[in-house]
């Protein structure tokens, strides 16, 4: 199996009319057996910035444990949250200075940049950004992701849409998924 | 492969593992305690490789007691638990320790918790947990019978039908088994459920 596989995860960032929605599924599993149905893989960086991490749990935890520290000494010297942008190139750095022996995790950032217009992007376990103007998904129910959005997105979406349609994406996928379920976290972002 | 779970209850945790020491078809001893007093209101049963388990344990609990010397004051659950997950992250790509750990305490202003760790040091905190091969049987009876707030008395009996299943299910089921609870007065030794007694050791 592999290690990307391990914990199992559903992770997926949709942009709307001045806002953003990122959601997740809640399952915690060591390969066929479930430990928690309440596990979070959403984290906040900052009031406007969301990442969420899928794969390997461990490398999540610790990934994000490292994301903090360099924010919050960003935020420090700064005087000011980091832009979604930048963050996502710390985070871009961060996962390739482990090239040859990388974190097995895939990023999912969504958050709202200069003049609040949202941003999201995924990249792969060693960085390679990938930016995108409607959605972007990870973890292991990708495939059903990727379908489920194509079909049930529509730029310009109010929050109320934007909430419902990401839901339901979700939830159709990892219905599909044995390894993610047991239910979602969604956040959606207004201004 | 050692069973060791555990629950959360309504002002206490308890922490469940096998007693057997096994060396491929060979069974040294059935009164191996494989749950280790962190502190006086801590716990950790740990399962896995049988050096491993020894050393990363104690290793635990000497730096907890470290803390304390050091900071006048102990650690929280929550703050152990983060520790070992941290000790077992560090190693993880350099000298895994292949040891799954289950953390329960108590704390005077947050009450009973338990900490799930993984030997790959995924950490996650939750009301039951369990390791090994018994844990298919021990999740599957927690799912069914465990409730918030038990009392001690509902608790053990939980633990006592985890037993029973374990030892009736698992083809390779342990004997013996020790319990241990943790509250507002300590952690300690709870009970033993054994099947077979090991003969003394007589000192020569």
């Amino acid at each position: 199996m592999s290690i990307f596989e391990y914990n199992g995860c559903a992770l997926v960032a949709m942009v709307g009319k001045n806002c953003f929605a990122i959601a997740s599924d809640r399952r915690l599993g060591v390969q066929l057996q479930t430990i928690a149905t309440d596990f979070q893989k959403i984290y906040k960086i900052h009031e406007k910035l969301f990442i969420g991490l899928s794969g390997l749990a461990t490398d999540a935890q610790t990934l994000y444990q490292r994301l903090v520290f360099r924010h919050k000494l960003y935020e420090l010297r700064e005087e000011r949250d980091m832009k979604p942008e930048t963050f996502a190139s710390l985070v871009s750095a961060l996962l390739y200075e482990k090239r040859f022996g990388p974190y097995f995790c895939q990023p999912v950032i969504a958050g709202l940049g200069d003049e609040d217009k949202p941003f999201i992007c995924t990249m792969d376990s060693i960085g390679a950004k990938e930016l995108a103007k409607d959605f972007v998904v990870a973890g292991t129910a990708s495939e059903s992701l990727y379908g489920a959005c194509e079909s049930m997105f529509k730029p310009d979406m109010e929050p109320e849409e934007l909430f419902e349609t990401i839901s339901q994406a979700l939830l159709s996928s990892v219905d599909r998924d044995c390894l993610s379920g047991w239910g979602g976290h969604v956040y959606v972002h207004t201004n | 492969m050692e069973s060791v779970f555990g629950l959360v209850g309504k002002d206490f945790a308890i922490v469940v593992a096998d007693s057997s020491a096994v060396h491929s078809i060979l069974l040294h001893k059935t009164n191996e305690d494989k749950i280790m007093l962190l502190d006086s209101h801590k716990l950790m049963g740990a399962s896995g490789e049988t050096g491993d388990r020894a050393q990363f344990t104690e290793y635990i609990q000497k730096n907890v007691a470290l803390y304390q010397f050091r900071n006048g004051i102990p650690l929280t659950t929550a703050a152990a638990a983060n520790f070992t997950r941290g000790e077992l992250a560090t190693a993880l790509r350099k000298n895994p320790y292949m040891v799954n750990i289950i953390l329960a305490g108590y704390d005077k202003e947050t009450g009973p918790s338990l900490y799930f760790i993984d030997y790959i040091a995924s950490l996650h905190k939750l009301d039951k947990a369990a390791f090994g091969y018994g844990s298919y049987f021990a999740l599957s009876m927690m799912d069914r019978h465990y409730q918030r707030d038990m009392t001690v008395e509902e608790a053990v009996n939980l633990v006592d039908k985890v037993i029973m299943e374990i030892r009736s299910r698992l083809v390779v089921a342990p004997p013996n088994f020790v319990i241990k609870i943790v509250d507002k007065d300590g952690a300690r030794e709870y009970a033993w459920r054994e099947s077979i007694k090991d003969a003394p050791v007589i000192a020569s």
